[in-house]
């Protein structure tokens, strides 16, 4: 595709003639220059610009976000909560995490406090409302289910991207998007998946589309961005599905009420808020 | 009392509750905990059997929450009906301070069902009885001061008036009794609150608190009125104060637990009263992993071990049992979950190499809709006669929970 600029410069060079011979020179190189230019994101980067889009936009995110649990039988379980992040700095540092939960009613009151490092497994705690107790859990394994549903911790929070190795792929249309096709294959044993595709749009650099293949290479989970809203003039992936493809089970969340910039203080991300929570951030 | 003080409380309220949300929750129950080794003292087969109904009530304003629990029993096994405030309390959020006034449940400390630096009431028999969780602790009538400065976190708990942990009912479990044909007995409650502190805060990465008790023992001491010929028994509160500090924190590849107290029994500093707990020192290291999706592993060890162990020696009674100075204990849970975090299994046991007592709690859970719940499970106890799971050992039980939440 050429560019306004690559136009004007064949369009010059044509009335200079064959005079200008260098011109001409210059226009035949460009669109080889402009298209190593984009290609020159490696799958690294693009990973990156990708994380910064989708973990890391504004300064502070709260979402209502109603997950339903549908097995293949189309019977559903609804997992509702408050999730509110704030970044500690640039895209790729630490981030806190605080979510409430409203459903199902035996976790109502429930509250989870994430402290995110990158390359560092989280701190996480849990406040448990039938005791009013706090309590510090492990959680090395980043790929376990989020409560319960075809979203990993991983997936809800993000994966550390030297984890794996990145390689564009190939470019290819999602619906009307044009996205980079980027592979990546995590480099220890620890994952559930061998390797996974992740279809990132070329605009926003939000991922549209991820298939997961398990290790021994059989197609395992897909995730799919349903709808992108603006929020703030951020596009925000409000509606998304992670589906198993091997158990036909799948989980559908919605992120209602989504907002960014909302100057949500340090504090709140402490003992005394996971045992209180305040209503307004939790509502 | 408190019940009057509350309903005045939701009155006074009620202006504020027009700018409030409010929400009613609650849920429909039904135990049964059927005896497998035995019937009870009272020839009873069930260690538990009722319906239950919880309501709870929370109104929330901007500064201002009320939470009111309240439980309808019926008990098939002679308590009849039953009701109970479970939790009744306003809270007040302040800047950097906040307040809790009423009947609460409060935990302190890192233990899993070992208590350290937990000094409020708990309900030994609902534990033994195969009731859900939420019933191990009971509330508190007390007042809860949060105080949030830069440096450190604080809250102080006064309560005017002693709540005690309810120990099981000696119509339903076999317990220890030196004493068994002694049938006069009155139990003597302290007329006075008790107090506590906990300052916690982070410290490179690890939770750190230091944690103070001012008060009484929670659960009774006996005292005969004669040892040669009693006539009478007398079960009192040893008055108690507790000085302790926990830490824990991200420890390889889990969480580590550590936490210690010692145990000022102000009552006989010296040890040579034989009905007085000894003063001690309590120890708890605990590690937490998950060691694959959707597992977890816990263990702790848990120390006690008496200060005055020669005035215990030379105080005790013959014929009463002798415990050594140091009792050690190892505890194991497993949990793991299946069907999307819908079913879950746990296995909690308990094993004092001391004295050979033990407690094993095996316990499967299912979510059969986001509403409605079911569990089954068992408690064994065993070890010697006179040991606190030891005596229980008559007592084994099976246990089913369903619960309709609403």
């Amino acid at each position: 595709m050429k560019t306004k600029f690559q136009s004007r410069l064949m369009r010059e060079a044509r009335y200079a003639g064959t005079k200008h011979w260098w011109i001409w020179m210059i226009a035949a190189l460009l669109p080889l220059a402009f298209s190593s230019q984009t290609l020159a994101f490696s799958g690294e980067e693009v990973m990156k610009k990708s994380q910064a889009a989708f973990l890391y936009p504004g300064k502070d995110f709260k979402a209502r976000v109603v997950m339903k649990l549908i097995n293949k039988d189309g019977q559903e379980r609804v997992r509702e909560l408050t999730m509110l992040r704030k970044n500690a700095g640039e895209p790729g540092g630490e981030q806190k995490y605080f979510m409430y939960f409203f459903q199902p009613s035996d976790v109502k009151d429930m509250t989870f406090m994430i402290n995110k490092y990158p390359a560092k497994d989280d701190d996480r705690w849990m406040f448990i409302p039938a005791i009013n107790m706090v309590k510090r859990i492990a959680a090395q394994d980043k790929r376990s289910s989020f409560v319960g549903s075809d979203f990993t911790y991983e997936d809800v929070s993000g994966r550390d991207i030297e984890d794996d190795t990145h390689v564009v792929e190939r470019e290819e249309k999602v619906g009307d998007r044009d996205c980079y096709v980027v592979k990546s294959t995590p480099k220890g044993a620890d994952s559930d998946f061998g390797y996974k595709f992740t279809w990132i749009d070329k605009a926003n650099f939000l991922p549209l589309k991820e298939e997961q293949y398990d290790r021994k290479g059989a197609r395992y989970k897909q995730f799919t961005a349903d709808e992108i809203a603006d929020v703030k003039g951020i596009p925000t992936a409000v509606k998304r599905t992670m589906k198993n493809l091997q158990t036909g089970h799948r989980t559908e969340a919605a992120y209602l009420k989504a907002d960014y910039g909302l100057g949500i203080e340090d504090s709140l991300f402490s003992e005394r808020f996971l045992r209180q929570p305040p209503r307004k951030w939790v509502d | 009392m408190l019940r009057t003080a509350t309903l005045s409380a939701v009155l006074m309220l009620t202006p504020l509750a027009a700018r409030a949300e409010i929400t009613l929750s609650g849920f429909l129950q039904q135990d049964t905990a059927f005896n497998t080794a035995g019937q009870n003292p009272d020839g009873r087969h069930y260690k538990w059997l009722e319906e239950r109904a919880q309501i709870k009530l929370d109104a929330t304003g901007d500064a201002w929450r009320l939470l009111a629990k309240g439980d309808l029993a019926y008990d098939h096994l002679g308590r009849q009906n039953e009701s109970e405030l479970r939790e009744g309390y306003i809270d007040y959020t302040g800047g950097n301070w906040d307040l809790r006034l009423g009947r609460q449940v409060i935990t302190w400390g890192l233990g899993d069902l070992v208590f350290v630096n937990d000094f409020f009431p708990k309900d030994h028999e609902a534990l033994f009885a195969g009731r859900p969780l939420e019933y191990l602790k009971r509330g508190v009538d007390a007042v809860k001061l949060g105080a949030y400065p830069e440096f450190a976190s604080f809250e102080l708990v006064l309560a005017p008036g002693f709540r005690e942990s309810r120990i099981p009912d000696a119509h339903r479990f076999w317990l220890y009794d030196p004493m068994p044909t002694v049938v006069n007995r009155e139990t003597v409650k302290p007329g006075q609150g008790d107090i506590g502190l906990r300052a916690y805060r982070d410290v490179a990465g690890y939770d750190a608190a230091l944690y103070l008790y001012r008060g009484f023992q929670r659960t009774p001491s006996m005292r005969p009125d004669s040892m040669t010929a009693p006539a009478k028994i007398t079960y009192f509160y040893p008055k108690l104060s507790v000085y302790g500090a926990s830490l824990s924190g991200r420890a390889g590849e889990g969480v580590l637990s550590l936490e210690a107290a010692y145990y000022d029994s102000r009552e006989d500093r010296a040890g040579s009263d034989f009905a007085v707990p000894n003063s001690q020192t309590r120890l708890l290291a605990g590690y937490q992993i998950q060691p694959m999706e959707d597992v977890s592993l816990g263990f702790q060890y848990y120390a006690e071990t008496m200060h005055d162990y020669g005035a215990y020696l030379a105080a005790l009674p013959s014929g009463f049992p002798v415990d050594k100075r140091w009792s050690h204990t190892v505890t194991t849970r497993l949990t793991q979950f299946f069907l999307h975090q819908t079913l879950r299994l746990s296995a909690y046991a308990s094993y004092n190499a001391s004295n050979g007592d033990h407690f094993v709690n095996p316990e499967l859970r299912y979510s059969f809709t986001d509403r409605v719940w079911g569990a089954v499970g068992a408690n064994f106890f065993g070890g010697k006669p006179w040991g606190q799971f030891g005596q229980l050992a008559r007592d084994d039980n099976v246990y089913l929970q369903a619960r309709y939440e609403f």
